[in-house]
């Protein structure tokens, strides 16, 4: 099964990345942008059949390394 | 006094840290592999700074996973001194040897230039050497030094007196104009509750002779030196 998986700054978290992409959408004249948060996007390939134990690996990965949940959420897929 | 310093793929200050303890600290140095399981013999581990892993993911995400992180935890968990210059720093994070989180730098710049931190509690293991409330110049090298934690925790690291340096003028001001990538309540270091771990962003081992033109980053090394009973004088012929 192929994972995807979104980690992003929660909410509250300043993220500086994204406030300077704000900053150049508006000088590009995108004055409706607002609010941009920068997260990462990655797909893992998980050998397992079983949509519950590969959510289940998937949740652990997370938690130990791809996301920090100090900072960051996450949320996945699995296809 | 016996330091391992521990060298992952992509430390750089590695061999910066390994001189200022042996060329001028006249102390015996190991060199510890990240594939290394064991740290025994060694007073105290030091988590140099560069680029682990990278920076991969996040920076020294991928570098606490190492073989060596367990022994380093071990080491920790028993009194063992240990210290995270930078890159070393923000992997004593991601390990949860120290609480919080390094975010980027509020300019996104990599900031690399000397700076000014007060010490801010000068009765522990790596600033013994200091006077309290004392300014070191020190120079600071990162692009993540933006010091993040919950609120509840910065209040007990702060009651704790766990927040060993500040950002600061160089009259000991710690302003919003004086912090240099947006830490919280310009946090420069800070310390474990048991006192025998620290991180700092700046690099001491960048500033520990007066060749260099600074050597106030070299009272930090002489502090863990002290905290051994051992001196730079008396050991000379200590190992090397």
């Amino acid at each position: 099964m192929k994972a995807k998986i979104h980690v992003t700054l929660k909410q509250g978290i300043l993220d500086p990345q994204g406030k300077a992409i704000e900053h150049a959408l508006d000088s590009l004249g995108f004055k409706n942008a607002a609010n941009v948060r920068v997260g990462k996007y990655m797909e893992v390939d998980v050998n397992e059949t079983d949509t519950a134990k590969a959510a289940e690996q998937v949740k652990q990965m997370c938690e130990k390394l791809l996301a920090n949940t100090v900072i960051e959420d996450y949320r996945y897929e699995l296809q | 006094m016996k330091i391992g310093v521990v060298v992952f793929p992509g430390s750089n200050c590695d061999h910066d840290c390994q001189y200022v303890f042996t060329d001028l600290l006249r102390q015996h140095v190991e060199m510890i592999w990240h594939k290394e399981t064991s740290l025994a013999g060694l007073d105290a581990v030091v988590l140099p700074g560069g680029f682990s892993y990278g920076d991969y993911l996040r920076t020294g995400a991928i570098a606490r996973f190492s073989p060596v992180m367990g022994a380093v935890k071990a080491f920790a968990n028993k009194g063992g001194l240990v210290i995270g210059i930078c890159n070393g720093f923000q992997i004593l994070l991601e390990a949860g040897l120290l609480p919080g989180v390094m975010l980027r730098n509020t300019s996104l710049n990599f900031i690399c230039k000397d700076v000014y931190v007060k010490v801010e509690n000068a009765a522990t293991r790596f600033t013994n050497r200091c006077a309290s409330g004392q300014v070191l110049k020190i120079p600071i090298a990162h692009a993540d030094g933006n010091y993040y934690t919950d609120p509840v925790t910065l209040g007990g690291i702060k009651a704790n007196a766990q927040v060993i340096f500040r950002y600061c003028t160089a009259d000991g001001k710690s302003t919003p104009e004086t912090n240099p990538n947006g830490s919280l309540d310009n946090i420069a270091g800070i310390m474990n509750a048991d006192g025998n771990v620290l991180g700092m962003m700046p690099h001491p081992e960048r500033s520990a002779e007066s060749i260099l033109g600074n050597e106030d980053g070299r009272l930090i090394f002489l502090s863990m030196l002290t905290s051994f009973g051992a001196s730079e004088l008396q050991s000379k012929l200590v190992g090397v």
